[in-house]
């Protein structure tokens, strides 16, 4: 029996990815978004009409491999450069893509106001719960009991404070219109969190307001724990705390 | 044929290459057709190779960060 | 066709003139009406005006416009400078042009001018107007050098310059031809393999890893033929001056009055006045305090650009300072010594 004819039906680069080489981690869950960022924008037609705005971390290495004009932020510092090209480029696509410890910890203040003003961009968070270019340290988001290089014997609230859990913080916000979070720790959190990120994106080209999509990342070097044991981890230890879901669509909050 | 050579429905090319061991995809494929190949690629990793029985479904291109799958599907089945 | 106009009204036409169409501020005094004026002026030609949640947030939204190609400008007060210096530096490493305006709060702010606060090693161009009718000009020349050089340029003014009404008229002035910045991150370069990246990193679309020394070495090139070629300076009567009196900004104007006052009652005295603080005119300073008898620096201040003076002079000629800290109570800058008196007396004290 002679071999039917396969159709490819994945490519494996987007086609908006300059390289496949990247540095980071193995099981680290940043590319993964990185896919579902640049085959989105593809789909949409905006790959002449989309501008990343990318802020410090292990995600920055990523920056050099995407395919469209990108503007280069410092740490916390993405959602005001990117209110600042929106409104120069109102016509274009404007995302960030920033880490926790660059979002939540540095830059929480720039997020919080470019939702609370409504500025058309699309904020993307990828939050692992640690700082994980300067070697695995707590940040606003690390979960209670969670071990990171600062807090080995796990996050004590009363030495550490709290998390805080950024979607609900913007998600009430009037001019925050989209708000979700999503994981990709197995294949269908992946295509839950494409949906999510395709949603914001609408949102935005709607002229809708500001988005916001949180994605949990694996960080298995950042949690001590081996490669394979990561999606787990999120699942459980992080996803815990930082439900997934949709909060606000529409600009109307959800029920959870 | 053995049943899951009936089963198979697509197949993917793995940059082996590329891979740094990670294993995301082992679990991350449905019909289980992934497994951790004994020898290492020139970084010192092992990486996934495919037994009979992929549904070209695309789980592992989606889940592996390094971008290491191309994913096939036979049409009408084998 | 001139009219009356304040100098933060005058300033904020100017940058329009200028093409600037995006500006971002935090209200500060004496920093504030200009935020204002451009809040009024800057819907009207299709610009757009973001009060800021802070400082911060002001420089990183002019970052954003800026590196899509527009004309983009920030400003504040020093405090407000302050939080700006991480951003400054990177945005020299971005090589992206930007307009800052410090309206400062007195002469505390030319080492923060000059040197700046921020990482590693940079230059910013300083451009210090004596009146509103220089301001509406240096304005213009910032956004043209900003776009010349791919750089951000500072303009230094003060309380004074900010709050006082002269009789000016805001023309666009044509300064020279630019190139077209295709290096612009507008949105348009996706996927052709070739998109446009504006970073201060130094890296590369489509290359791993990055050689911050070769670029951070082309940047100070790039800035040591920048101190070659766009120092500026005003001199007067200085051919055979036994004082030369230094000034910048509003106070050189107290200077230069008293200077020529002084020279119509025979006294052999010379004006000289930077008008850019940096690239610092030292050659042409050096040249006109080579045959005077004592260089005096007026400056309101504990003594900043007499450390400039100091070095272009070497030696020459003894160099005083004639000036001090002079404030108001409330700390914006209005002090004492900006009186014509109280000038020509320094002055007049040097020469003894």
């Amino acid at each position: 029996m002679s071999e039917p004819a396969a159709v490819r039906t994945g490519e494996f680069l987007p086609r908006l990815q300059l390289s496949p080489d990247h540095d980071l981690c193995p099981g680290c869950g940043e590319p993964l978004v990185l896919r579902l960022l640049l085959e989105l924008i593809d789909e949409l037609g905006l790959a002449e009409r989309a501008i990343g705005v990318v802020g410090i971390g292990c995600y920055t290495a990523l920056a050099p491999l995407i395919d469209l004009d990108v503007i280069q932020a410092l740490h916390g510092r993405a959602p005001s450069l990117a209110t600042g090209a929106k409104r120069m480029r109102p016509e274009a696509l404007l995302f960030t893509l920033q880490g926790d410890g660059d979002m939540v910890n540095e830059g929480l203040q720039e997020v919080i106001h470019t939702a609370a003003r409504g500025e058309s961009v699309t904020c993307v968070l990828l939050n692992n719960g640690v700082f994980g270019e300067t070697g695995g340290h707590m940040t606003a988001t690390t979960v209670l009991g969670q071990r990171t290089k600062n807090t080995l014997e796990g996050r004590d609230a009363a030495r550490h404070g709290h998390p805080i859990r950024l979607c609900e913080l913007v998600a009430p916000l009037g001019g925050a219109a989209y708000v979700a979070r999503g994981s990709v720790h197995d294949a269908a959190a992946v295509s839950r969190t494409r949906r999510m990120l395709r949603r914001a994106f609408e949102t935005q080209l709607a002229g809708g307001g500001f988005s916001l999509v949180e994605v949990l990342t694996m960080c298995p070097t950042g949690w001590f724990v081996p490669t394979k044991e990561g999606p787990g981890y999120l699942d459980r230890v992080l996803g815990e705390v930082h439900a997934v879901g949709e909060l606000k669509r529409d600009g109307k909050l959800l029920a959870r | 044929m053995s049943a899951a050579a009936r089963a198979t429905r697509g197949t993917v090319a793995i940059a082996t290459e590329r891979c740094k061991g990670c294993e995301l995809c082992i679990p991350a494929c449905p019909p289980r057709v992934l497994a951790m190949s004994d020898a290492r690629n020139a970084r010192g990793a092992r990486y996934p190779e495919l037994a009979p029985g992929c549904t070209g479904c695309g789980a592992c291109l989606l889940v592996c960060p390094d971008f290491c799958f191309e994913v096939y599907r036979y049409p009408g089945g084998a | 066709m001139r009219r009356l106009a304040l100098g933060s009204e005058a300033i904020a036409e100017a940058a329009i003139a200028a093409g600037c169409r995006f500006f971002a501020g935090y209200p500060m005094t004496p920093f504030t009406e200009l935020l204002e004026s451009f809040a009024a002026k800057l819907p009207a030609v299709g610009g757009a005006c973001i009060n800021a949640e802070s400082e911060l947030e002001a420089i990183g939204m002019a970052w954003g416009a800026a590196a899509t190609g527009a004309r983009a400008a920030t400003g504040s007060t020093g405090q407000g400078l302050a939080l700006m210096q991480e951003s400054l530096p990177e945005l020299v490493r971005a090589e992206l042009p930007l307009v800052v305006f410090n309206l400062a709060r007195g002469q505390g702010d030319y080492f923060q001018a000059t040197r700046g606060g921020g990482h590693g090693d940079y230059r910013i161009p300083v451009l210090a107007p004596i009146d509103v009718t220089e301001a509406v000009t240096l304005t213009q020349l910032a956004f043209h050098l900003a776009d010349l050089w791919r750089n951000p340029v500072l303009v230094l003014g003060d309380y004074l310059l900010a709050h006082t009404a002269e009789a000016v008229e805001v023309r666009a002035l044509e300064l020279g031809a630019l190139p077209a910045k295709s290096w612009a991150a507008d949105g348009s370069g996706g996927g052709r393999r070739r998109p446009r990246h504006v970073s201060s990193l130094g890296t590369t679309p489509g290359a791993k890893g990055i050689d911050p020394e070769r670029a951070w070495r082309a940047l100070a090139a790039k800035h040591e033929r920048m101190a070659a070629s766009e120092a500026r300076f005003e001199e007067e009567s200085t051919e055979d001056a036994e004082l030369l009196v230094v000034a910048f900004g509003s106070l050189a104007r107290f200077a230069r009055h008293a200077v020529r006052e002084l020279r119509r009652e025979g006294v052999r005295v010379g004006f000289f006045r930077p008008i850019t603080l940096w690239p610092f005119p030292s050659a042409a300073l050096a040249a006109a305090a080579a045959r005077v008898r004592r260089v005096a620096v007026l400056e309101q201040n504990a003594g900043q650009m007499i450390d400039d003076v100091r070095l272009a002079v070497l030696g020459a000629a003894p160099v005083a300072g004639i000036g001090g800290i002079s404030t108001d109570p409330s700390g914006f800058g209005i002090g004492s010594l900006l009186d014509p008196e109280q000038v020509r007396g320094r002055i007049a004290g040097a020469l003894a």
